[in-house]
């Protein structure tokens, strides 16, 4: 783990006058797996959305790879490597796993469209590639057997981990995660723990993640944020923010 | 993609590699058949089959097909087909009389980029706008176009009357004015296209388009280019349309006339693509054929029940109701079209056969 991959300085956000983010700033280390926690509205979304381009920031910057930005475009943000996935299912329903997968590449294409019209040129190559890396990833996720499945007749805790397969084939440097077990039993938790746990390890790739289960988040995170209604109450490993008396009083003292 | 690519990556286990490379055969080789026969069809029917039936049933696949493109792959709604297709057959008209030395395989591409080219900027707002307000703007294109070719007589040549005559078809020396031509330069035109497209859908454009029309948001997040997909379809629906367009002209009508590529043509367009099925390409066909046969048939049925005992209008007023009530019963039915119907109940006899 080496320097920051990822810098807010003062970000703030606010929706028609009610402040979401207040003057944020944390790092992420690269090659961390950081878990930003708080309860409900405390701004986690709308953070990811910021750092994805999504939504824009009011003031402040954030700092991705050592490029400075305060308005990005998601398509942009993509480009660069910032990997995601969504809090409610947001996968292209009517396609296969596979198709899901294989649109997570799209943006590394290098073919046009007279190429696919007519299978010449680069297409075929590509072709073949693309469904190589897409075929390593859900063997990866343990998606196989559902490879030529319509997704939307899975299971959601299958469908997270396609979401999760499609936003990892890119290739990010920069995962972020938004609740992704959200809404499933313990067993799929710990199967999602462990995939999330096994990208972390063996491909590298430093991921931000949203979660409400603190035995997951602990058992998951090296790297802890807590916010409160905007604000950043804890910073720290999970045992530092487990002992902080401002998290507890915000955060894990009330009764969940 | 390459056959022996496909049986590398799809197969998992040797089953999976032979009923794959078996079912891709079987495919091939019934669409040869069914090519030679559609082919050889001239050899049995009569004009008025070719006239009045087959060609009209073909040009309203290819039409169905460049919008189910637009709407049914990439999710944007259009009523601009009736405009398009008319850019299409003023454009190849043009082209046909002012640079006759080019080959009429050219005209027809030329005269369907040239509608590609209007799709594009017709696509323009739905960069921003969707649903229903896409609609009322592709609506707007539709009457813009009506209005621009009855307006200017450039279009027309000067014509005096609203309609023109279609100039003599011909390619490679033979003549294709006789009804056994022009079908089979109908047949031919919607054979390559429909191939194009096949494999246009299966490729990463296709991909994006689905992914567009399933959710536009997550699409850009991932980075697909949500606009340019956009813009792409509406330039290759148009492309299709209008080169439909054109073959309306010549090859069934013999003229060109601003009034059939009207709104109506439009709606009869996006019933075909409904009823058949959207994102289907075999969807295009049964829809064209639904929409073309069944009106056939009611006129039969209707003429031979009543036999002149009501007045034709009513007769002809009934049939469009009893058409609307079958179009609702359809798609309560089975929403996703007729393709659908038929897979399943394709799947159901295998199923019976093979136990």
């Amino acid at each position: 783990m080496s320097g920051p991959i990822l810098q807010l300085r003062d970000v703030s956000l606010s929706f028609r006058g009610i402040k979401a983010l207040n003057a944020l700033s944390f790092e992420v280390a690269c090659g961390e797996i950081c878990a930003l926690i708080g309860p409900n509205g405390a701004g986690k979304s709308s953070l990811l959305n910021i750092i994805n381009g999504v939504y824009r920031a009011d003031s402040g910057s954030v700092t991705f790879n050592g490029e400075q930005f305060i308005r990005i475009r998601p398509a942009h943000a993509a480009h660069l490597g910032v990997g995601r996935t969504f809090q409610h299912n947001a996968l292209f329903r009517h396609l296969s796993v596979l198709d899901n997968v294989l649109a997570g590449l799209i943006r590394h294409s290098r073919t046009t469209l007279v190429e696919h019209a007519f299978g010449i040129g680069r297409d075929r190559r590509e072709t073949r590639e693309f469904n190589r890396w897409a075929d390593e990833i859900i063997g990866f996720l343990d998606l196989t057997g559902h490879r030529d499945t319509v997704v939307g007749t899975l299971p959601y805790g299958v469908q997270k981990r396609v979401d999760l397969a499609r936003a990892l084939v890119g290739r990010p440097s920069l995962l972020l995660l938004d609740e992704p077990m959200a809404g499933m039993n313990q067993d799929e938790k710990s199967e999602m723990s462990r995939l999330i746990l096994g990208t972390n390890a063996r491909l590298g790739t430093t991921i931000v993640l949203i979660e409400h289960d603190m035995s997951v988040v602990m058992g998951l995170s090296h790297h802890v944020v807590v916010l409160d209604y905007g604000r950043k109450v804890g910073d720290g490993s999970p045992e530092q923010v487990r002992k902080n008396p401002d998290v507890i009083a915000a955060y894990l003292g009330t009764a969940h | 993609m390459s056959a022996i690519g496909t049986e590398t990556i799809e197969g998992f286990g040797p089953s999976g590699v032979t009923a794959q490379s078996t079912r891709d055969r079987l495919r091939a080789g019934s669409v040869g058949v069914l090519l030679a026969a559609l082919a050889s069809i001239p050899l049995v029917a009569n004009d008025y089959w070719l006239n009045a039936v087959l060609i009209p049933f073909l040009i309203m696949s290819l039409t169905a097909l460049g919008l189910n493109l637009l709407m049914g792959y990439a999710g944007q709604a259009s009523l601009g087909s009736g405009g398009f297709m008319s850019v299409g057959a003023y454009a190849t008209y043009n082209l046909l009389l002012r640079l006759p030395e080019l080959p009429l395989p050219v005209s027809l591409l030329l005269g369907g980029i040239i509608s590609g080219l209007v799709g594009v900027v017709a696509g323009l707002p739905s960069l921003r706008i969707k649903g229903f307000y896409l609609v009322a703007s592709t609506l707007a294109t539709q009457f813009l176009l009506e209005w621009l070719f009855n307006q200017y007589g450039w279009f027309s040549n000067y014509s005096t009357s609203s309609s023109i005559s279609a100039p003599r078809l011909a390619f490679l020396g033979h003549d294709l004015s006789s009804p056994a031509g022009r079908y089979l330069l109908t047949l031919a035109t919607v054979v390559v296209v429909t191939a194009v497209a096949a494999r246009l859908v299966r490729s990463q454009t296709g991909r994006t388009w689905m992914a567009i029309r399933d959710m536009d948001t997550a699409a850009s997040v991932i980075g697909i280019p949500v606009s340019a997909g956009k813009l792409k379809a509406f330039f290759v629906s148009s492309l299709v349309i209008g080169i439909a367009g054109a073959l309306w002209a010549f090859a069934y009508l013999g003229t060109v006339d601003a009034r059939s590529f009207n709104l109506d043509r439009s709606f009869q367009i996006m019933f075909a693509i409904i009823i058949g099925g959207m994102g289907s390409i075999r969807g295009n066909f049964l829809g064209a054929a639904f929409m073309i046969f069944l009106p056939i048939q009611l006129d039969h049925l209707g003429s031979g029940v009543f036999g002149g005992a009501v007045d034709p209008g009513q007769l002809e007023n009934f049939q469009k109701a009893l058409f609307g009530a079958l179009i609702v019963w359809f798609l309560i039915k089975e929403p996703r079209g007729l393709a659908a119907l038929l897979s399943r109940a394709w799947t159901q006899l295998v199923s019976r056969i093979n136990r």
